[in-house]
């Protein structure tokens, strides 16, 4: 597919085949690179999720305490003689431990996570279970995902198309009031969401008592259909403005400078010269050139999603991802870290593979593998 | 840069007002964070943050500041104490031929408020050999009736809250003690009821029966609000932790923005000027780290590892040198690894080092200062983010943690919204300033298409 872009008029037979050639290498070399990368990266997030394995002594210590209290509550136990008690709980021990696989070495077990999360076998958690009470890392996290993916998805899209649409109308009306204003209010992004939450929580939920404070329904869980998406929809509504309040400006302020760099080239001048439509202009000398970075930067927007926004969430008691991974960190489940880490791993090589391809079928300048 | 240049860009800043307004406020907390240092310094900002009921026991819990008086047409009691050195305090001494003597307390104070406290308390300090003083309390109103309290033994060291004396609150026909001191039984309304302004007194009547026994006692009186900044849930004053707060935002949001812009420079030029297989490492680097989930990792380390603000900071730091940045940087350094005065370096024999230092870092001062100053909000909020999950350091005091507490004790549920707003208004108050006077100055650095 990208061959095809390649070929600029007058292109003979044998640049082809070369170009096959070269593309053939590029994307060789590519994906090698990336698996290798990605390969380090999560191999490391295992390393930092397990402390090099200092966590493994923390899980023992927990293992025993809680076992030894679990038996000293049992009226049998108390029973038994020294010896015998000690024996049993040791085999307990015992058996817990090998059930986490903790009688297995740190660094053979890490390369078998490794070696699970590359070929995307998440297995099963440690501590935590799923809404419907399953183990299995996929379930936990295909329960948790719809969440994430309604508040992270409405507010990115939102965020996205009205940033870029508002900033292409700002460019045309370079320092109009509304330009100054976006610029005035610019800063306001660096303000974190989850602040902007708190501020929003006070005003709406605690003062005003229009909105709820948090959750993602109301409880009980209303059962009609339409009922219950009223009541989601509004739960929605602070956590989704605050993501969308801390990058507004900023995403507005930055594409309407990218837009007006690109405006101010020769051959958009050349074309107001010849009296082409404001229109025609911009969507065939704007809008052209700078799409292999609206591309980029939607494609990467659509990777961010699956992180969630563990503090927002936190905030908002919004049950997402984000939450999950932080839950899982505090159960040392390692398995569920990877889980989430190897799947945003996997979506952002992906994406950085396949935009390179993509640069080259919407930028004619652009070649793959040079 | 020279002195010049220096005063240019000065008087550039000035040009744009919320440069000056972001500047003034950077200036301001500064201040406010060398003045804390210096009032309360850091071991007793700790001893008093971590200190528990023996510290804090003049507070009432969770009131606001004094100054919400000002807005508020009911006016709320401000708390007090009334003890040997402060307040008006009487005390009488008849001593009895047997030894024993008679000890009257008479605590007077003026009450001209529309609410009633959450409490009062009498702290005793006795002194006897074998057998416990007797003291009896009698609360007289400003018209004239006189309530008996209550009278018991007093031991070595007691505290006698008012307002958990059941019996006291029998004898008020069940109404709260707080509120039946306070008021006119003869009014009509029970429902919304209004104190009774003027001068109360306490009196304790104390027999001490031997010869060196004594009886002491401090008043303290809880309001509903108390200090500058109000209290939390362990009565401590949350001006400890606000004014703390400023130094702890600062220093890890300055550290952590020079330690990463300045690393990621050297580094980025260090790549581009060996070239080959040192800026291809780094680039390698640089790749891993993206994949890398920053925040989980912050997490991480904070939840098995370290809460200490120091190793938060140095992996913060860490994990923010290899990002996208060193690659802005790197394009840089190879359009002016081209240019001809590195040639004319090279030519008369300049070291590795000599060049990188001298030629090529000094052509980044224009970015790096926007970029360093618009860095710092980041940093700022993501200590406190930490705190807000939790992971804040253990000993110090900061604002992120002020929010911890109180979003745990549900503090915007029940309407106690100083406590949040504090905290949260100084990070934004502080992010904001650094954002305002780090885009001015990337306008006045990098003038392209910025200005409108």
């Amino acid at each position: 597919m990208a061959v095809e872009v390649q070929a600029a008029p007058g292109v003979n037979k044998k640049a082809t085949t070369s170009t096959f050639a070269r593309v053939g290498r590029y994307t060789l070399t590519r994906l090698v690179t990336l698996f290798f990368t990605m390969m380090v990266g999560v191999y490391l997030t295992i390393l930092i999720a397990n402390m090099g394995g200092y966590v493994d002594q923390i899980m023992k210590a927990q293992i025993r305490e809680e076992t030894t209290m679990s038996m000293m509550n049992n009226k049998g136990f108390q029973k038994m003689s020294t010896d015998e008690r000690s024996k049993l709980l040791e085999a307990t021990i015992t058996q817990e431990e090998n059930r986490l696989g903790l009688n297995t070495p740190f660094m053979v077990r890490s390369f078998r996570y490794l070696g699970n999360a590359l070929t995307l076998n998440l297995g099963y958690a440690q501590n935590m279970t799923s809404d419907s009470g399953s183990k299995q890392v996929r379930l936990i996290i295909l329960g948790r995902l719809p969440a994430t993916l309604l508040l992270m998805g409405t507010s990115e899209l939102f965020l996205f198309f009205s940033t870029l649409f508002l900033a292409l109308a700002l460019s045309r009306h370079y320092a109009s009031f509304w330009d100054k204003l976006t610029i005035a209010l610019s800063p306001s992004s660096t303000v974190p969401p989850w602040l902007y939450g708190i501020f929003l929580i006070l005003i709406f939920a605690a003062l005003l008592r229009i909105l709820p404070f948090g959750g993602l329904t109301d409880t009980p869980v209303p059962t009609n259909p339409f009922l219950y998406a009223l009541s989601v929809l509004k739960h929605l509504a602070l956590p989704g403005l605050s993501l969308i309040l801390a990058s507004f400006f900023l995403s507005i302020y930055n594409w309407r400078t990218f837009f007006l760099i690109y405006s101010s080239e020769d051959y958009v001048e050349m074309a107001k010269a010849k009296g082409l439509t404001a229109r025609n202009i911009e969507r065939r000398y704007i809008l052209r050139p700078t799409l292999p970075t609206i591309i980029t930067q939607f494609a990467l927007l659509l990777i961010s999603v699956w992180q969630g926004a563990i503090i927002t969430e936190t905030v908002f008691l919004w049950p997402g991802l984000g939450r999950t991974l932080y839950t899982a960190i505090g159960f040392y489940d390692t398995p569920v870290i990877v889980g989430t880490t190897i799947i945003y791993a996997y979506l952002l090589a992906l994406t950085v593979f396949v935009l390179d391809f993509v640069y080259a079928l919407v930028d004619p300048r652009v070649k793959v593998g040079e | 840069m020279t002195m010049n240049n220096f005063k240019k860009t000065l008087r550039e800043i000035a040009r744009y007002p919320s440069a000056v307004v972001g500047a003034v406020v950077i200036l301001v907390l500064i201040g406010v964070a060398i003045y804390t240092m210096i009032t309360i310094p850091y071991q007793k900002a700790i001893d008093l943050w971590r200190g528990g009921e023996d510290v804090w026991y003049q507070n009432p819990k969770t009131v606001p500041p004094e100054w919400f008086n000002l807005f508020t047409s009911k006016k709320e009691p401000i708390s007090f104490v009334i003890n040997d050195k402060k307040g008006n305090l009487i005390r009488t001494v008849k001593t009895h031929s047997d030894g024993s003597s008679t000890i009257t307390l008479t605590y007077k104070f003026d009450y001209k408020y529309d609410d009633f406290p959450q409490d009062i308390a009498l702290y005793f300090n006795t002194k006897f050999l074998k057998k416990q003083p007797f003291a009896s309390l009698v609360w007289i109103t400003p018209d004239g009736r006189k309530i008996k309290v209550s009278n018991f033994a007093v031991p070595n060291q007691f505290t006698y809250r008012l307002s958990q004396d059941s019996v006291l609150q029998t004898k008020l026909n069940g109404v709260d003690p707080m509120i039946a001191l306070f008021t006119d039984p003869k009014a009509k309304s029970t429902k919304n009821p209004v104190p009774v302004k003027g001068t109360y007194q306490l009196e304790i009547t104390g027999i001490a029966w031997e010869k060196n026994s004594d009886i002491s006692a401090e008043f303290v009186f809880q309001g509903q609000v108390a200090g500058l900044a109000g209290t939390d849930f362990y009565r401590r004053d949350l001006m400890v932790a606000l004014l703390w707060g400023v130094p702890v935002a600062l220093a890890f949001g300055l550290i952590a923005s020079v330690g990463t812009t300045v690393l990621t420079m050297v580094i980025a030029a260090i790549g581009a000027w060996y070239g080959s297989w040192v800026d291809g490492l780094i680039q390698r680097i640089t790749e891993v780290n993206l994949v890398l989930p920053f925040l989980p990792i912050l997490i991480m380390i904070g939840t098995l590892f370290s809460r200490s603000i120091w190793v938060i900071l140095g992996a913060t730091v860490a994990l923010s040198i290899f990002t996208g940045q060193i690659k802005a940087y790197r394009a840089i350094f190879m359009q002016v690894k081209e240019t001809t005065y590195i040639e004319a370096a090279k030519a008369y024999g300049a070291s590795n080092w000599r060049i990188i230092t001298l030629y090529l870092i000094p052509r980044m001062i224009p970015t790096l200062i926007p970029s360093l100053v618009l860095s710092v909000p980041s940093f700022v909020f993501l200590e406190a983010s930490l705190a807000v999950l939790g992971l804040g350091d253990p000993t110090l005091p900061t604002w992120g943690k002020i929010i911890d507490d109180a979003y745990n004790y549900g503090a915007l549920y029940k309407g106690l919204y100083y406590w949040i707003l504090e905290p949260a208004a100084l990070l934004m108050i502080t992010g904001l300033a650094f954002a305002l006077l780090g885009f001015a100055l990337d306008r006045i650095f990098n003038p392209r298409l910025r200005e409108a």
